[in-house]
């Protein structure tokens, strides 16, 4: 499937989904056609069930489309990822200040889990720092506030879309139009945006909010010139939140929890991409984040497949191999549950994660050649050792 | 406090003067002195006033250019006048969102060949940034335009206009190019009062503009229409606008404020809504003089923007625009910075040099400039400098005189007389071009042999001239025949009548012969007017003086 990440909007739900979501380097995929959010980070997200694929779309999309003049050249790409691969070769970065409040039990551990596995496997594993990491979330909410409010300004009801019945005049027209077709969390970006834009606050808000951009850039260029091939991160602070528990804190809150270690690859512009890695106490998907190097992208996903053949997270698979494409339903309900608590958390902007989407682009995909068996229930992780109990929780309603 | 104590009591002579002379003339010259020297406190002219100097005006223009493209700014929409509303929008121009502005780069050459022939500095790395304000007929609710960095900067543009009572004597000025910067065009929206609504027609949104921004250092109207005339003929040369104030082609809004020289600038307003030179002209001496009653009579000057009014003359207050905007500059993200290079040299490897934007290319395409036609004409035919204007302003001209000089042996200042006024004034009284003259540079130069030659003298050939006019297909020597208006130049015949002439006025010969030598004109337009214009006034003077004496 196709979403837009913007500030980990396609990598937070694969993440929570236990799907592979890629953000490939800001420019190589076009943006024509994509409704702007924030228009310099917005990229194309790519979103299927294994890396193979996530690689194979990338490599079909990405390169220069001249109705998008910030795209850039394609580097050359081999036509798959490599069969062979030595890990001992790489060298991946912890970064130490992604050890954050909030991060749950589950996630912490599987970040250290596999941080063990590529250290056991050879690769070389150290710490490494990025120190305006704590700027980033506010320096990315300004930035977003400011675009938002001027890619917002289009919509006024005069060419398409809704338009209110108020016509005393076309400012009131407009007034009454943009008051009831936005929503109180964007209303409230559009703003925010307007007020760091005005001329008085231009230097304060915006500039600074640049400069420190600049800075959260440089941070991951000192690290990779280190010599540090890919950064290993959690994606999401946690498993997915119940709607009830997620509605306590309003968008704002929640959005800065969210986003706070995708975000600030999108102000870098850099790729990255969450593999699903293990199930969480309560049997919902919990995944890794790898970010790499500006422009390469299919060094990333190399090393993201090897992780994920290590991982043997489950995979969705379908019965038979061609006619029949019957998907068995009583053993897809763990599936359907997990995917339904996401819709109902999903941020505003994020173009929806349809769970019906999702299978028919992972139908599409299926020309992966491996057993195309029945759905298997994820049971099986080896080295999934939690003790505690992994039914899935009954909700009392949403 | 226009006039001084002495002045004033001048004034006052001047006017006892003119009582006796006309009663009308009295009440219109004591208006106009009052209108000019403010209000009636002028009446006790105190004696310190003498120091102050005049209020001067302050005039800064600022010309929106629409660059002659086959398409928009931005998307690939074509540029044209007059289609159909709404015929010529893309998805880009309607703002929809998902599509992304694609730099024109004939537009960028464009910009560039203007500001080389302004002198300006081209920028090698320029940017794009977003003005927002809503308004209909914008449908982004931003425009895309150069604010922070533009493309040229610090240009020049030298000017002429005509001083003196016989509007001969030629003035240069200059005035600064603060700089040029490209931008979209916006749409265009049609109130309809009636219906109580607005149609908008987005065929121009997103068309490029050259914004050029000019120091305010001009005067007066007079000044600002010759900078703008000269600017329209600089334009229309590079063929990258064609200028045409009424169709909108250049729109001008000048910047207005009145000060006394040596003191700090006053209060500006701005002017607009002006459809042609001779409006912008009228406009701003309208708003100088409204500035300085206003401040005369002691109130202040707003900083508003004023509409004119072709019928009234006048310029009024325009309501749409409430207090100071703030537009939220931004810069624009989808698009990269503008780089221009030098030369094919400085173009980076791995670009291809044909797809960017040559400095050095686009000089080699620069065309003669009107300043430098009108040196060359000067220095070539030694015409005079008016009349290398007169040449230059009009399209085509220049072609038609000198195809004309190419052809006759005569001097070129005596083809001026028959391009300037017997051409031009004939295409002015039917508001025709140069091109669309029924009279070929052939056959002007044939016409204009004739009278070299003495075959015709050169009264009947202004005859002859609008004889071809209105029958464009005779040839020269036919009109000539049928009307039977050879020159005489048979001495004899010209003897003849001479002494007929003479001796049927026998008065006037004795007037003569008593020293009255004007009388002889009188004489000279008997032959004239019995030979039909058909003799050369020179020969016949002598021929009568002879007799006379």
């Amino acid at each position: 499937a196709l979403g837009s990440d913007t500030g980990g909007s396609t990598r937070n739900p694969g993440s929570l989904c236990g799907v592979v979501a890629l953000k490939p380097t800001y420019g190589l995929l076009s943006r024509h056609g994509l409704i702007p959010l924030v228009n310099s980070m917005d990229v194309p997200g790519i979103m299927t069930r294994s890396v193979h694929d996530a690689a194979t779309v990338l490599r079909i999309m990405q390169g220069r489309d001249e109705r998008d003049s910030t795209t850039i050249q394609a580097p050359s790409t081999p036509p798959s990822l490599p069969e062979h691969f030595d890990i001992r070769d790489i060298r991946v970065g912890i970064p130490k200040e992604y050890h954050a409040l909030g991060l749950s039990q589950d996630t912490l551990d599987q970040w250290s889990r596999v941080a063990t596995m590529f250290e056991q496997a050879g690769a070389q594993v150290q710490e490494v720092s990025l120190p305006h990491t704590q700027h980033s979330i506010v320096c990315y909410h300004v930035l977003c506030c400011c675009e938002v409010a001027s890619n917002m300004a289009r919509f006024d009801g005069l060419e398409y879309g809704h338009r209110s019945t108020v016509d005393s005049s076309t400012d009131a027209m407009y007034a009454t139009t943009r008051h009831e077709g936005f929503n109180n969390v964007v209303r409230r970006r559009i703003l925010s945006g307007n007020y760091f834009l005005l001329k008085s606050n231009y230097d304060r808000y915006f500039v600074k909010a640049q400069q420190m951009r600049r800075l959260i850039t440089e941070d991951f260029t000192n690290v990779f010139r280190s010599g540090i091939d890919v950064l290993l991160t959690p994606t999401t602070l946690s498993d997915a939140v119940r709607y009830s528990d997620f509605i306590q804190e309003d968008n704002r809150t929640r959005s800065a929890q969210e986003d706070i270690f995708t975000q600030p690859v999108n102000m870098a512009g850099l790729p990255a991409v969450t593999i699903p890695t293990a199930l969480s106490c309560r049997g919902l998907p919990i995944g890794l984040q790898l970010i790499g190097q500006t422009l390469q992208d299919w060094k990333l996903l190399t090393v993201a497949h090897w992780m994920e053949q290590q991982l043997s997270f489950p995979v969705i698979h379908f019965h038979g191999d061609s006619d029949e494409r019957e998907l068995d339903r009583s053993k897809v309900t763990f599936a359907f549950t997990a995917m339904t608590r996401l819709q109902t958390i999903a941020a505003p902007e994020v173009i929806l994660l349809h769970r019906r989407m999702l299978f028919n682009t992972a139908l599409a995909l299926s020309a992966r050649s491996t057993a195309m068996g029945p759905i298997t229930h994820h049971s099986s992780a080896p080295d999934h050792s939690e003790p505690c109990n992994r039914t899935p929780e009954r909700t009392k309603g949403k | 406090m226009a006039a001084s104590s002495s002045g004033y009591s001048r004034m006052f002579c001047k006017l006892r003067k003119y009582v006796n002379k006309s009663q009308s003339l009295y009440h219109t010259f004591v208006i106009r002195t009052i209108w000019t020297s403010g209000s009636k406190t002028q009446l006790q002219p105190k004696a310190h006033t003498k120091s102050l100097p005049r209020m001067v005006g302050v005039v800064g223009l600022e010309i929106h250019a629409q660059i002659q493209s086959t398409s928009k700014l931005f998307s690939g929409s074509h540029v044209r006048f007059l289609a159909p509303p709404n015929s010529l929008v893309s998805h880009f121009d309607a703002s929809l969102p998902g599509t992304l502005p694609v730099l024109n780069r004939r537009c960028v050459e464009a910009a560039v060949l203007t500001g080389l022939a302004l002198s300006c500095t081209i920028n090698r790395k320029s940017l794009f940034d977003r003005k927002h304000y809503f308004y209909a007929d914008m449908p982004a609710g931003y425009q895309i335009t150069q604010q922070r960095v533009p493309i040229a900067v610090d240009g020049i543009l030298v000017y002429s206009h005509f001083e003196g009572r016989r509007r001969n004597q030629v003035i240069t000025r200059s005035v600064r190019i603060k700089q040029i910067q490209l931008e979209q065009d916006s749409g265009k929206s049609l109130h309809d009062d009636e219906r109580s609504q607005t149609l908008i027609d987005l065929n121009r949104a997103g068309v490029g503009l050259m914004e050029l921004v000019m120091e305010p250092e001009m005067c007066c109207g007079e000044e600002a229409a010759a900078a703008v005339r000269e600017l329209q003929l600089i334009l229309q040369a590079l063929g990258t606008c064609q200028a045409n104030m009424a169709e909108g082609q250049l729109r001008v809004d000048a910047n207005v404020s009145v000060h006394r020289p040596g003191e700090p600038l006053g209060v500006r307003t701005e002017v607009k809504n002006i459809n042609s030179v001779r409006h912008l002209a009228k406009a701003i001496d309208y708003e100088i003089q409204r500035q300085m009653e206003v401040l005369q009579s002691g109130g202040t000057v707003l900083n508003e923007t004023r509409a004119f009014d072709s019928k009234s003359g006048n310029t009024i207050p325009m309501r749409d625009k409430e207090g100071l905007q703030d537009y939220r500059f931004m810069p624009e993200p989808n698009l990269p910075p503008l780089f221009v290079y030098e030369s094919e040299a400085s173009v980076p490897a791995g670009v291809d040099p044909a797809q960017v934007v040559v400095i050095d290319r686009l000089s080699a395409q620069l065309p003669e400039l009107p300043s430098v036609k009108r040196t060359r004409l000067v220095e070539t035919h030694g015409i005079l400098q008016e009349h290398s204007f007169t040449l230059v302003n009009e399209d085509g001209l220049m072609d038609y005189f000198e195809s004309v000089v190419q052809m006759t042996k005569i001097e070129p200042r005596k083809v001026i007389g028959w391009v300037i006024k017997e051409l031009m004034g004939n295409l002015n009284s039917q508001s025709l071009k140069v091109s669309q003259s029924p009279i070929s540079p052939c056959a002007l130069a044939e016409l204009i042999n004739l009278v070299e030659s003495n075959h015709i003298s050169s009264s009947t050939a202004k005859q002859v001239f609008q004889e071809m006019w209105k029958a464009p297909e005779k040839k020269v020597g036919q009109i000539v025949k049928e009307q039977d208006l050879w020159m005489i130049n048979d001495k004899d015949e010209l003897q003849k009548i001479c002494q007929r002439v003479v001796d049927s006025h026998p008065e006037e010969v004795q007037i003569i012969r008593r020293g009255n030598k004007k009388v002889l004109n009188k004489l000279m337009g008997e032959v004239q007017r019995e030979t039909k214009g058909r003799t050369d006034p020179v020969q016949v003077r002598a021929i009568l003086e002879k007799m006379v004496s």
